[in-house]
């Protein structure tokens, strides 16, 4: 018999027709019904929805330097609980991604923890300090093969160095992903600027900072014909602007957190620093014209911005804590719980959003792939009725700064396969 | 209610007993000639994180009315400056047996966080959180006008009060324009755009920009410290063009109705937000805000720890 071999009976693919899928050495060999199990085993699955597995093209690792917050493979344990087979490492470690080697050392260490394929961001300058560019090219032609370039964390605000980036990434069809952050807009900021933060005397976070910056950058990525990719979008007016963009064939795509289309601004009432994330939760106005716009298209994709931190990081006055929540164990079932009243969603548009475009705008070839013969057996089973309660104590991540605490996400990850292997099942890592 | 930590969770009952609380007290002290023993056995703790003489001072001579065990730790020359967490900081007090912990941080929040966070089980009076709030100055403050101008009456239905200055970094602007429309007074904003926070316009004031305009209508006006910080900065050209503007000199103190009075939370800026002459002046009450401070001061700890002992 070969490994990582199996047969998947009674799910229904895309949450649509019900149909077995046959997985023969980690490739898909077979989709039909009432397909002949033969020698192999059987898995159940009856009831679930089979999809490909995910893609996060925004993550936070934090290896190398801060492996007290997360390791890889921690966050690779905790990727693959959440339903992916890939993962994009963001480059702001310590030392950060902007060399081939640690580039290399990233992408090598992923191979070691062997769950998902953790593909390493590249900075876009060197140190992530906005002055010179980072050796793109030689990132791009390192075994860690970089394709998508980022100084997440910080905005490449000089508008020369970021045409300069666009235009040096068209060489290999790379990619820039923006954290758009106007840095003199948004000094000291710790929250959404609006109501809210004046009451609360917390500085605001203006969404024109945000916007302004997309408006910027969407210009310049059509003056030089590059790519570029909006990280973590949370405002209406750069739904906007995006949209335009798109109208006027400008090649960027965009990106939204699960915790901007499901929290709002008003949890920071609480002071509770597991709120603090940056860009901010907003309105509820924006909320809701981001949970549109994934649905029709203009946002294209989800990713977690799942950001790590240490206890005592958030176990402070709101001033002094870090930004950033975990989210690639929760990912799934946050987003189908904020979608699930926007008209045009479904099973097939959220494997398109949290699978194939992000593997598409990262150039992962062989992730995002259909569930069709032939194809990588990239595979997750979900419980569309099994509810399950956030405990932080219970995720794999090395750190417990979830917003979802004792919230109760509608769906279940139940089984995951990652080239063929069923490492993932009933919920839990195997072995 | 256990902690006071910002105005907005005070009901317009709540304000009333803390004044009518902070009246009774004085009274029955002989304005403070003699102590109660109401904290006898009771340790207050002031956490002070900045600098802060006059308010320090206010809550400790308070709780020493009360018969209470002060003990101040500040954070200067304390371990606080060698970067022990708020957190820690907390469990210490805790370990102290603190029954209450008057806080003043620069973090908004950091006493809603001490109160709140699970780190001790205190009572927590909020001394000032960075730009949130400073609800006892607010509750001075309502005491002062009160005593000025409806000392017979509940509430302060048909009064206008102006604020003037900068609201977006002031903490006792933002308790005084809750409290004070709380208890009915129409609260005017007079500043600056630059000076006020985004979306005011849903707070409950009305904003202005034009002093001399309003000057007419009010019937208490509160000038706020301009921080030196701001000055020369990139909120207003230049001090003198804010005191051309914002200030309050001898002419405009002459626009106001008669009976109007003039306040201001301290420490002032003479010459800047308030001239000598008004500060010093007739209608100035700001000694008044001063004397009232201990008193409401001793009214929220006399409320919050001071358990059912009857006042008389």
């Amino acid at each position: 018999m070969l490994p990582n071999s199996y047969l998947i009976v009674g799910s229904r693919a895309y949450g649509e027709q019900v149909a077995d899928i046959r997985i023969t050495d980690g490739i898909i060999s077979e989709m039909g019904s009432d397909l002949e199990p033969g020698n192999l085993p059987v898995i159940q699955g009856s009831g679930l929805i089979s999809l490909p597995a995910l893609v996060d093209l925004h993550t936070h690792l934090r290896e190398p330097g801060r492996e007290d917050a997360e390791t890889i493979a921690s966050g690779s344990r905790a990727a693959t609980l959440g339903g992916f087979s890939a993962v994009f490492a963001m480059a702001n470690t310590t030392p950060v991604a902007d060399t081939a080697g640690v580039v290399e050392q990233v992408w090598r260490i992923g191979r070691e923890a062997g769950l998902v394929d953790v593909f390493p961001i590249g900075a876009v300058s060197v140190g992530l300090r906005g002055e010179a560019l980072a050796e793109l090219g030689a990132m791009a032609a390192s075994a860690a093969k970089v394709t998508v370039f980022s100084d997440d964390g910080n905005c490449v605000s000089d508008p020369l160095l970021m045409r300069r980036a666009l235009e040096y990434v068209k060489t290999f069809d790379g990619v820039i992903a923006q954290h758009a952050q106007d840095p003199r807009l948004t000094q000291g900021s710790q929250m959404n600027e609006g109501e809210l933060s004046g009451i609360l005397g917390l500085t605001g976070w203006p969404a024109v900072a945000e916007e302004a910056i997309i408006a910027r950058d969407v210009l310049l990525a059509s003056h030089v014909d590059s790519r570029l990719h909006i990280c973590h979008v949370s405002t209406s007016g750069s739904v906007a602007i995006i949209r335009w963009a798109k109208e006027m064939g400008i090649r960027v795509s965009a990106e939204v957190t699960p915790h901007h289309l499901l929290l709002t601004e008003d949890l920071v009432s609480s002071f509770d620093p597991v709120y603090k994330v940056n860009p901010p939760l907003r309105s509820r106005a924006d909320t809701l014209a981001l949970r549109e716009a994934l649905a029709d298209g203009t946002i294209d994709i989800v990713a977690t911005d799942h950001a790590p931190h240490p206890h005592e990081s958030k176990d402070c006055e709101w001033d002094s804590a870090a930004f950033g929540m975990l989210g690639l164990e929760t990912a799934l079932g946050v987003v189908v719980a904020a979608m699930a009243e926007t008209p045009d969603w479904s099973w097939r548009t959220l494997s398109d959003r949290m699978s194939v475009a992000p593997a598409r705008i990262g150039r992962a070839v062989n992730h995002g792939r259909p569930l069709a013969a032939g194809e990588p057996a990239h595979i997750v089973l979900v419980d569309p009725q099994r509810t399950r309660e956030v405990v932080p104590a219970q995720l794999a991540s090395l750190s417990g700064n979830t917003p979802y605490a004792g919230m109760t996400l509608p769906v279940s990850v139940t089984d995951v396969f990652f080239n063929g292997v069923h490492q993932v099942r009933g919920g839990a890592l195997n072995g | 209610m256990k902690h006071l930590i910002s105005v907005q969770d005070l009901s317009r009952n709540d304000t009333l007993h803390i004044l009518d609380t902070a009246r009774e007290l004085d009274r029955v002290t002989n304005g403070g000639s003699k102590l109660l023993p109401t904290l006898r056995g009771r340790t207050v703790v002031n956490l002070f994180y900045e600098d802060s003489t006059r308010t320090r001072l206010s809550f400790e001579r308070a709780a020493k009315r009360l018969s209470a065990d002060v003990v101040t730790f500040s954070a200067k020359g304390s371990s606080v400056s060698k970067g022990e967490s708020l957190k820690d900081t907390a469990l210490t007090l805790k370990a102290m047996g603190a029954d209450m912990i008057v806080v003043r941080h620069p973090s908004p929040g950091a006493a809603h966080r001490l109160a709140h966070a699970g780190w001790l089980e205190s009572s927590v009076i909020n001394a000032g959180d960075g730009k949130h709030e400073h609800p006892t100055q607010a509750l001075a403050d309502a005491l002062t006008i009160r005593a000025h101008l409806r000392p017979d009456a509940v509430d302060f239905d048909g009064l206008t009060i102006g604020i003037v200055g900068d609201v977006l970094h002031s903490r006792v602007a933002r308790s005084n324009i809750f409290l004070l429309s709380s208890l009915g007074a129409k609260v005017v904003v007079v500043s600056p755009p630059t000076l006020l926070p985004v979306k005011i316009e849903n707070w409950p004031c009305t904003v202005s920009y034009s002093l001399d305009a309003t000057l007419p209508e009010l019937d208490a006006i509160m000038m706020l410290r301009v921080q030196q910080e701001r000055m020369n900065g990139t909120f207003f050209p230049s001090e003198l063009e804010y005191s051309r503007a914002f200030g309050l000199n001898r002419a405009r103190a002459a626009s106001l109705p008669d009976h109007a009075i003039v306040l201001h939370p301290g420490p002032m800026n003479r010459g800047v937000e308030i001239t000598a002459e008004v500060a010093d002046g007739i209608r100035s009450v700001i000694t008044d805000q001063v004397a009232n401070g201990l008193k409401v001061r001793m009214a929220a700890m006399y409320l919050l720890i001071g358990g059912e002992v009857n006042v008389a």
